[in-house]
């Protein structure tokens, strides 16, 4: 009976659908850790993302006025409008697999809305809050 | 005889039907190619297409000069790209300006690159495209609530906002289809 408790756990752990971690991600934190960042919070991650800051033409921008404020729909490039798929690996299965792409775009676009690249905690907290979704 | 005669015609017509893919390449098969070189060469590189791509239309390298390119993909000039920084790793970036430089408007035989070369020969390199005094003359006859006032095409930079086979180097008039001013009210 205990063992058949345990069996139904281990199978609903297994079957959830989240997606926590994928090797790119497993990757990036060891990185992120290595260069002095500690634990990483989705929480915090949340608050940052959402933060609003003044860009360059005074207009108040976030991560979410491209990635808009469902992460599993689709956002538009404030300029451009150009498409860009969901944030949400729930939705979109490509998202978080590949270490390079990730760095890149975090690299532009921590530029593009704070003026400044992202420290590793930052990277991480906001990798575990998207990887949340 | 005949049969020669025969074959001559259809080496034309093959030449002919395959037109633009050869078109770009080699002055012989361009000079005997009749279907040819009045459109933009559709971009064919892979690393091109999705870098510059992700974030707008991935502008053909025929539509600017070399020395264009050269500006505007250079590692500095792309940590600020028009305001946004598109830095790329070093290898990245010497693909697609490889790519860039190769395709050229001035390496091109397509008509419509032929114009923007020779518009952009003398003087500083543009860094838009709107900038070229080829692609300003086609446009100037627009008026302005149809481009900056019309809120589905705002500037004349989102090509594929009207041009509808932009994608595949089309900028031919019969293929624009400027939204919200349907049957081409020109008024």
């Amino acid at each position: 009976m205990k063992f058949h408790k345990i069996l139904m756990t281990v199978c609903l752990l297994l079957a959830a659908p989240v997606a926590l971690a994928t090797p790119a991600t497993d990757e990036l934190f060891a990185r992120y850790k290595s260069e002095g960042a500690a634990g990483f919070d989705a929480e915090r991650g949340s608050k940052s993302w959402n933060k609003e800051t003044k860009g360059e033409d005074g207009e108040m921008m976030s991560c979410s006025t491209c990635h808009g404020k469902d992460l599993s729909k689709e956002g538009h490039h404030h300029k451009t409008n150009k498409l860009i798929q969901p944030m949400a690996p729930s939705a979109n299965k490509e998202r978080f697999t590949d270490a390079k792409k990730i760095e890149k775009w975090f690299k532009r676009n921590c530029n593009d809305v704070l003026a400044r690249e992202c420290t590793a905690q930052e990277k991480g907290d906001f990798l575990k809050f998207l990887l949340s979704k | 005889m005949h049969t020669k005669f025969k074959a001559a015609l259809l080496a034309v017509a093959l030449l002919m039907s395959s037109g633009s893919a050869l078109a770009d390449g080699n002055f012989w098969l361009w000079l005997v190619n009749f279907s040819r070189q009045k459109e933009v060469k559709a971009v064919d590189n892979k690393t091109y297409q999705e870098e510059c791509g992700s974030c707008h239309f991935a502008y053909q390298p025929g539509l600017l000069p070399g020395k264009s390119w050269a500006k505007l993909l250079d590692e500095k000039a792309l940590a600020d790209h028009f305001g946004e920084d598109a830095s790329l790793d070093k290898d990245t970036l010497k693909t697609i300006y490889d790519y860039a430089m190769e395709n050229a408007a001035e390496k091109s035989y397509s008509k419509r690159s032929r114009k923007i070369a020779l518009a952009t020969e003398d003087g500083d390199a543009p860094l838009r495209i709107t900038e070229v005094r080829y692609i300003k003359r086609k446009h100037h006859e627009i008026p302005e609530k149809m481009v900056k006032g019309n809120k589905d095409v705002k500037s004349l930079s989102y090509c594929n906002a009207c041009h509808t086979k932009a994608e595949e180097g089309i900028f031919d008039e019969d293929t624009v289809d400027i939204p919200n001013f349907p049957h081409r009210d020109h008024d």
